[in-house]
């Protein structure tokens, strides 16, 4: 009886053991292919980064330096567009989903569309800008290209949006209604913000999403070899250039594309980081 | 000042389920009142249909006349407005988790637009003290959220919330269940120094507490109020052999 008792305690302990290696192998796995990713940019590209490569414009084949001021504006540019779409209008549908249109047929197809919408190619979204702002308008556009990455934030905001409020617990909402406060201020200044945190994620998320897209601005943007931050003109951005730079039969260019896909990443983590700075400050102790 | 209640003819049903029948009842203005009853038996339902709670659920309904003080709650005004005079405390502490204490305490004031700093100062720190916390927390107000009190302050808290936005009436569902014994003396402590200012009633499931701090028990059983008399009736000599049977522990 005690003997036994010990056996089974021995084979608990390496279960134990066993669970935890996997564990901790799975969290290796997990992070590998973004160091990876990252040690080998370095190891390509940081030796063209230079000054240059951030304030100088492209020049043409054959000629040495230059650098890619225009696209690393661009790609800020077509960003700030983008998430200035896609940002309000995915939390509004996310609110409406969690909030007001609980259980109604127009929040049923809201969501239906919002998975449908995420499930399509970033090359169809393209196209659909082309056809709907580029063929109408007879020229590609910053404009064109901040539209499409801005309807592909939409659904992924939206429907983490939807997801974090429904997560805020019922309690929270009743203690707000209970003390007179109307609906509408409730939602706005108790649910929302309770759920700010992981609404700020989902936003992130779509954001370096089409922070690195290349299909949309193909027949968008297009991508421009000179300085231009008009919105009415094609624009350069980041993932065209680096695309442009990466097929060339050129060397010097194929050096361009590895710095350009580091300073791309470099920028979203930047980005990113300074958004969970800025929103991680002012959150009390003990907050959850 | 509290003000009484009076309910009338009173039912609710949540869907097809009537989950409370024909109630009446006077509740006296700044006295506590108890309700007691077996689980399922109504007695949520009947306070959260004091400050018209019961609505924010889309299948529920509610029939009858509730007066709190002169106003007749379900015609003469907006669940906005009653809310803010029928202050509740629920069963689990529920503070803002994002909001500071003194946020936390002032939150009914300021999303309601008040804004003036100097009298949000002052109504905080008397509801604090009304609600026993003052001592406890009045170094950290705006430094610790309320979360990250224990569970006990926390539904002080709760009821400093409550207290701020100026109520006439306090409505507690089982304000101590969740609470251990020494947090649940506390809030019977503060239970009976708050009814000479507001009016009280507290739904509870632990016999005792009622018999400590109410002055008046109501009995629910299966939706109805079977019995409702002074406590000490209630509980050496009730009428109802219904009642009898519960408070002896014969059920529930």
């Amino acid at each position: 009886m005690q003997s036994e008792f010990k056996l089974r305690a021995t084979f608990r302990g390496l279960v134990d053991k066993a669970a935890t290696i996997l564990a901790v192998l799975s969290t290796v796995l997990v992070i590998l292919p973004l160091v990876a990713i990252f040690i080998y940019l370095i190891f390509k590209g940081a030796s063209s980064l230079n000054l240059d490569f951030f304030i100088k414009n492209p020049v043409p084949v054959g000629e040495t330096g230059g650098g890619m001021a225009n696209a690393i504006v661009g790609s800020v540019t077509l960003l700030a567009l983008a998430s200035l779409i896609g940002v309000p209008i995915g939390i509004g549908g996310g609110v409406y989903l969690a909030e007001f249109g609980r259980g109604t047929k127009l929040a049923n197809a809201v969501r239906f569309t919002a998975d449908v919408l995420n499930g399509v190619p970033s090359i169809v979204m393209g196209l659909a800008a082309y056809a709907l702002i580029v063929v109408p308008q007879h020229h590609f556009s910053a404009f064109a290209g901040g539209i499409a990455l801005g309807i592909m934030m939409i659904p992924t905001i939206c429907r983490t949006t939807e997801e974090m409020l429904l997560m805020v617990p019922h309690a929270v909402r009743e203690a707000a209604l209970g003390l007179g406060v109307p609906n509408w201020r409730a939602v706005l200044s108790i649910t929302i913000k309770t759920a700010s945190p992981g609404i700020i994620t989902g936003c992130m998320l779509a954001f370096a999403r089409v922070a690195g897209e290349t299909a949309p601005l193909i027949f968008t943007a297009l991508g421009n070899d000179f300085w231009s931050t008009s919105l009415n003109e094609p624009i350069a951005a980041l993932p065209l250039q680096i695309y442009v730079y990466a097929i060339s039969p050129y060397d010097d260019w194929h050096r361009l594309a590895w710095a350009g896909a580091l300073v791309l990443i470099v920028l979203i983590v930047l980005a990113v980081s300074l958004v969970r700075f800025v929103t991680s400050r002012g959150v009390l102790k003990g907050a959850s | 000042m509290g003000v009484g209640i009076e309910v009338t003819n009173l039912n609710a049903w949540y869907g097809t389920n009537h989950t409370l029948q024909d109630i009446n009842l006077n509740i006296p203005a700044n006295q506590v009142t108890a309700l007691i009853g077996p689980s399922g038996c109504g007695k949520s339902t009947f306070v959260r249909c004091l400050n018209r709670m019961h609505e924010t659920n889309p299948i529920a309904r509610v029939t009858g006349t509730v007066r709190i003080g002169d106003l007749d709650i379900y015609n003469d005004t907006t669940p906005v407005e009653i809310r803010r005079r029928v202050g509740m405390v629920f069963q689990r502490p529920n503070p803002f988790p994002t909001m500071s204490i003194y946020d936390n305490v002032s939150a009914g004031l300021k999303l309601n637009g008040y804004s003036n700093r100097r009298s949000l100062d002052e109504v905080v720190e008397k509801s604090l003290k009304n609600s026993a916390l003052w001592d406890e927390v009045k170094d950290d107000l705006k430094k610790k959220s309320g979360a990250s009190l224990s569970g006990g302050q926390q539904q002080r808290l709760c009821i400093a919330r409550a207290l701020a936005v100026d109520p006439e009436v306090l409505l507690m569902d089982e304000p101590a269940s969740a609470l251990d014994p020494v947090s649940t003396s506390k809030i019977e402590d503060l239970i009976f120094q708050l009814k000479s200012q507001y009016t009280i009633v507290i739904v509870t499931h632990n016999m005792q507490q009622a018999a400590r701090v109410a002055e008046k028990t109501g009995f629910f059983l299966n939706g109805r109020m079977v019995e409702f008399d002074s406590t000490h009736k209630i509980f050496t000599n009730p009428s109802d052999k219904r009642t009898e049977d519960y408070i002896t522990g014969r059920f529930g």
